[in-house]
């Protein structure tokens, strides 16, 4: 049996013996590999990989501004080397950019929070649901499959002056005006929109805890809170740590929200996203993309604490994983 | 008596909070102009004068909503069509240097929007596309690709490797065991993905939302968010609502249709 399937495969069951063969096997998939990643890589290159790099590049050049000592407008690029960053830091410049970086950092860490206590909410209402499951999961996918742009609108609606969430509230606050309100209208539509995400997540992962385990917990005595908190969340933590780094990367760059409930401009709401955005508008294409640039690292740098310090598993069961060859290799044995 | 109530509130909690905001946008939709600012629970009498409003001459809504169909088509066929070697390969071959090409795919779909859009803008500029359908397209296929690839790698691992190998014994090439065996079997995950990939074009809206300032050309979800009233300066809430029902019911319904699939096509890759 191991010798038949050796021979075409090259895939994960080939046993490590027959050296020769493999080895054979092994170059015939890493040339077929790399001719069938090529496209792939080739589109990313040229729709991601180019206006990042040539982002950075525009980043430490400024549009020139005045006119010549003839009187001709100057037009084209001056390099600047970094002082679209300096600028960044300080001065009026400088008060926008922090403006932003506060916004977009409040908004990430209050409704990335706000949402995943909810997501584990609606997760183990739905574990626990015996009944109306199929309406629950469909329920639960119509704020994902609104358009942000949409809900935007919708929740633009809702906190109007006038509106409905003022009537049920008995309250007069101006959601959508520049103030301090406008935050929270942000942070309610977002955790809407997203919460039955990570509930969908977190749900996946509640179905795979064996049911003994909990049996065992309660002959030992243990409460529903203990269960929850020594079983459960150390079970769901791999989903978990995923589904929150997603949200976080997905809160940082946030865009359609804001700019649809509230609008362009506004100090309150404005977004590291969004200011990259007027600046462009503006053709000042080097600030822009300097804002851009700082936001892209802001995220890397989150990404990769998470992966490292939280070993958040992006990569789940899509690796090339040991333990499964190993499993392979004695079923073949068996064989 | 705790038990056989809460968990029917739990669930009446979760309808409430998830179907609420969308039910009024329905309701506001459904009511006539004049009603507008009403706060009852549905609308008295219905009217579907908000509706025809939306399909008014001078919006071009219809032009639209065409659009946002081929945009979202075109960024679903051409993700399909690259991303399905690249995923087959990805869960079938062994080489070296695999965990870092996933790596890279996931990698490349965290990329904030914005360092896209903005060097790609000037580009577009530079090189006449702005206004162009390949202008929405092309950036799209930035964040539709890596989720493409993600997706079907998790599918086609999931598929019965043993009989491609069958397939090869019995004559076979590796091209005709991918076209004949694998394809059929994995049809369920493409056409997830296909789904998912295709919300999330039809969803998309920075992208649209820069490159393109022809009324002509802009895609449905710009188009709402640019309605403007009969005075110009009061919001159309009621067209707005109704437009807004207009492109969300068909992917309600898609998600009514597809629940199974859709869930386990988003979670893929999230729980081992």
């Amino acid at each position: 049996m191991a010798t038949i399937l050796d021979k075409p495969s090259g895939g994960a069951a080939r046993p490590a013996r027959a050296p020769r063969r493999g080895g054979q096997a092994r170059k015939t998939s890493r040339r077929l590999a790399l001719l069938l990643l090529s496209p792939t890589f080739l589109v990313l290159a040229l729709v991601v990989g180019y206006p990042v790099l040539s982002g950075i590049r525009q980043s430490l050049f400024a549009q020139a501004e005045g006119l010549d000592e003839n009187g001709f407008v100057i037009e084209g690029e001056r390099f600047v080397g970094l002082d679209n960053y300096t600028a960044l830091f300080s001065g009026e410049r400088g008060e926008a950019f922090w403006n932003a970086f506060s916004n977009t950092t409040f908004f990430t860490v209050t409704a990335v929070t706000l949402e995943t206590a909810i997501g584990v909410g609606l997760a183990l209402i739905m574990h626990q649901a015996l009944r109306g499951r199929a309406l629950i999961r469909a329920s639960v996918l119509v704020p994902w499959a609104v358009p942000t742009a949409m809900s935007g609108l919708l929740w633009r609606w809702i906190f109007q002056p006038d509106g409905v969430a003022n009537t049920l509230l008995g309250q007069q606050i101006l959601w959508t005006a520049d103030g301090i309100a406008s935050k929270f209208a942000i942070i309610i539509a977002e955790v809407w929109k997203t919460s039955p995400f990570i509930g969908l997540l977190v749900l996946a992962g509640l179905q795979i805890i064996p049911k003994e385990v909990y049996e065992a917990a309660r002959v030992d005595g243990a409460s529903a809170w203990q269960q929850f908190r020594l079983i459960t969340l150390p079970l769901i933590r791999p989903a978990l740590v995923v589904a929150v780094l997603f949200r976080l990367l997905d809160t940082l760059r946030m865009f359609d929200l804001p700019f649809v409930l509230v609008g362009a401009n506004k100090d309150s709401v404005e977004t590291l996203s969004m200011l990259a955005w007027m600046e462009a508008g503006n053709l000042r294409y080097g600030v822009a993309t300097a804002y851009a640039t700082v936001l892209f690292l802001y995220i890397a740098v989150i990404a990769y604490t998470f992966v490292k310090v939280l070993g958040a598993d992006v990569l789940g069961d899509v690796r090339s994983a040991k333990p499964k060859k190993k499993q392979q290799k004695k079923k073949e044995a068996k064989a | 008596m705790r038990r056989v109530v809460l968990p029917y509130l739990g669930v009446a909690v979760i309808l409430v909070f998830c179907l609420a905001p969308f039910y009024w946008m329905v309701v506001s939709a459904f009511r006539r102009p004049s009603d507008q600012f009403d706060s009852g629970p549905w609308p008295s009498p219905w009217s579907t004068e908000n509706l025809e409003a939306v399909f008014a001459p001078g919006n071009e809504f219809g032009r639209a909503l065409v659009n946002s169909l081929l945009v979202a088509g075109a960024t679903t066929v051409l993700t399909l069509l690259i991303g399905v070697f690249t995923a087959y390969t990805l869960a079938r071959l062994d080489f070296r240097g695999k965990n870092v090409v996933l790596g890279v795919v996931i990698a490349t779909s965290m990329f904030p929007g914005i360092s896209q859009v903005v060097p790609l803008l000037k580009l577009f500029i530079e090189i006449d596309w702005i206004n162009t359908y390949q202008a929405m397209v092309v950036p799209s296929l930035g964040f539709a690709l890596p989720l493409a690839v993600w997706n079907l790698t998790v599918f086609f691992r999931q598929l019965p490797f043993e009989l491609e190998q069958a397939a090869m014994i019995d004559g076979c090439s590796r091209g005709q065991a991918f076209r004949k065996i694998i394809i059929p079997l994995a049809a369920p995950g493409v056409f997830t993905t296909a789904i998912i990939v295709f919300i999330m074009a039809w969803n998309e809206f920075i992208i649209a939302f820069s490159m393109v300032n022809e009324k002509e050309m802009q895609t449905a979800t710009v188009a709402i968010a640019k309605f403007t009233g009969v005075s110009g300066f009061d919001q159309p809430f009621g067209t707005q609502m109704a437009a807004a029902v207009v492109v969300t019911v068909p992917l309600v319904v898609m998600v009514l249709i597809f629940q199974r699939r859709i869930v386990a096509g988003l979670t893929a890759g999230g729980v081992k």
